[in-house]
């Protein structure tokens, strides 16, 4: 089986980690190539497919017309959901939602949300009445490590081709009619670290998270901003490796940035 | 919203699409998609996309659910929440539990149970868009997966829909049918070789008439979903070290050697009748 692998895995990470070295042969720094395919899912409004290394995940966004909450009655809002499938890796479980995949999403969540690269009031349709609602969902279809990255990129390049349905004088949605895209004023994107045997490494493979005993999250935006952080598993980082993560980040996000924009132009 | 005119099948002679009433939608398959699962497959079928994943044979836990004599097989068919045109809600519904129910039971028929005792198959199909028969689209890619997770089976499963829309007898419906007044759908699963029914479900009213007409319909189309299914199953197999065109090339050497060779032995008998005729001088 599959899982025994990975036991015997999971010491030689750390060993290799302490002489400077990563299972698949990368540099701490580096992340695994991706490909972006767009739009696959034509029942969506937006679609996006990540392969990230062997991490294998789906992004969809649905448009949908609800009541504005009392206290932003002229704002839309955007949910952003995952699903850790037991399709995608066998130690995963269906059943109610697990911390860990409300974790992965709450992040994605807040990377994209706090940016304030969706302009909520431009969601609104009619004040205190109707409001647009845009869901973001994940699935991981093969899911080897930083679902979080692979989650951030496929999440934002499904809301940068996401298309706003047209609506009828009832605010029912007119099906295959579309009134415009959805605007984003910035590109968020996360980018997560783990520590492994004290050191730390940028998008950790299924087994370089498991034998992590610390993970790191910052999103970042092409502006200089961060738009959230997120410090996950037991271990701990000191204030440097803070810094230096946050630094790191900055320039793995923009480099992501240029290579997902390109991807997208095609 | 505009008029839109009821099509009619008997005078049109072709559907909304424009395919044939005993056409099927395109279908492609590719196998051993995902690393993670023992076997996998991802399907397109139409507008439908759907991805099958094998774990196991593995210990069936908890504990009381294993049975000392075979596998048990289970599935799980789950939508995203992007697959349909109204968002769907992430939590598995009703409809997903009565398909994961059906589905388990037309692949139970197929697989040799019987030499995993205590263990369970899982599988999961998870459909990331749907246009209409989704679930026959899963049972198809299921069985691929199955048979690439190298678990013994008697046969694949093949399936298609078939009924009824707009006043004639058709295979495999797409959405615009099954909204047909007249819609009647008959999801249909069959073991191409001996070809047993092992998925059938129907809603919608027919004749028995046309039931016996659909039979035949339904039995062909499965035959046209199991050659893709085989297809993509050699690819994965029979070709995966040596590229098509090498074998080719290999094919079409072979008769040069054998020219060669022969060349050779006809110059030596030539040669040995020479020497026989000179002796015989």
């Amino acid at each position: 089986m599959r899982q025994t692998i990975l036991e015997n895995d999971l010491s030689k990470v750390v060993e290799l980690a302490k002489q400077g070295k990563r299972l698949d042969g990368r540099a701490f720094d580096e992340m695994r190539d991706f490909t972006i395919e767009l739009g696959k899912c034509e029942n969506a409004e937006g679609s996006a497919r990540i392969m990230l290394g062997q991490t294998e995940l789906i992004a969809g966004i649905k448009m949908g017309v609800d009541k504005p909450y009392p206290d932003s009655p002229d704002e839309g809002a955007i949910s952003v959901g995952a699903e850790l499938i037991p399709l995608a890796h066998s130690e995963y479980e269906s059943g109610p939602p697990s911390f860990d995949e409300i974790e992965v999403a709450r992040v994605v969540d807040r990377g994209i949300r706090e940016s304030k690269s969706i302009d909520f009031a431009k969601l609104c349709i009619k004040e205190g009445e109707a409001v647009w609602v845009a869901f973001m969902d994940f699935y991981p279809m093969n899911a080897d490590g930083n679902l979080f990255d692979a989650g951030a990129i496929a999440g934002l390049a499904a809301f940068m081709s996401a298309k706003v349905p047209k609506l009828n004088d009832k605010n029912k949605i007119i099906k295959h009619e579309y009134e415009g895209k959805l605007e984003l004023k910035r590109m968020p994107l996360l980018t997560s670290f783990v520590k492994v045997g004290g050191k730390i490494m940028v998008d950790a493979t299924y087994v370089e998270e498991k034998a992590a005993e610390a993970r790191f999250s910052v999103s970042t935006t092409e502006d200089g901003y961060m738009a959230a952080m997120q410090k996950g598993m037991g271990g701990s980082f000191s204030v440097d490796e803070i810094n230096y993560m946050i630094d790191k980040a900055f320039v793995i996000g923009a480099e992501t940035r240029k290579k997902l924009l390109k991807q997208m132009k095609q | 919203m505009t008029e839109e005119k009821i099509p009619d099948y008997k005078k049109d002679k072709k559907r909304v699409d424009g395919r044939k009433m005993d056409e099927l939608r395109p279908i492609s398959i590719k196998v051993g998609v995902l690393p993670n699962a023992d076997g996998s497959a991802y399907l397109e079928w139409g507008q439908n996309k759907v991805y099958a994943a094998v774990h196991g044979p593995r210990e069936a836990l908890p504990k009381h659910t294993q049975n000392p004599y075979k596998a048990v097989v289970k599935v799980n068919y789950r939508m995203t929440t992007f697959s349909v045109p109204e968002r769907k809600q992430p939590r598995p519904n009703r409809r997903d539990m009565e398909i994961s129910k059906v589905l388990g039971e037309a692949l139970d028929k197929v697989i040799f149970t019987e030499q995993f005792p205590n263990t369970e198959i899982s599988v999961y199909v998870e459909v990331i868009d749907s246009n209409a028969g989704s679930r026959v689209a899963c049972l198809t890619a299921a069985s691929c997966a199955l048979a690439n997770a190298g678990i013994p089976m008697r046969d694949l499963v093949a399936a298609t829909g078939i009924g009824k829309a707009f006043g004639e007898l058709i295979v495999d419906l797409d959405k615009n049918e099954e909204d047909a007044p007249d819609a009647v759908d008959i999801p249909f699963g069959i073991m191409p070789n001996s070809g047993e029914i092992v998925l059938l479900q129907m809603d919608g009213l027919l004749t028995k008439e046309e039931w016996d007409k659909l039979v035949p319909m339904g039995m062909k189309a499965c035959a046209d979903v199991y050659a893709v299914q085989k297809k993509a199953l050699q690819e994965k197999f029979s070709l995966s070290e040596v590229s098509e065109k090498n074998v080719e090339a290999v094919i079409e050497a072979k008769p040069k050697q054998d020219k060669e060779a022969k060349a050779k032995t006809d110059a030596k008998t030539e040669k040995k009748d020479s020497k026989a005729k000179k002796v015989r001088k």
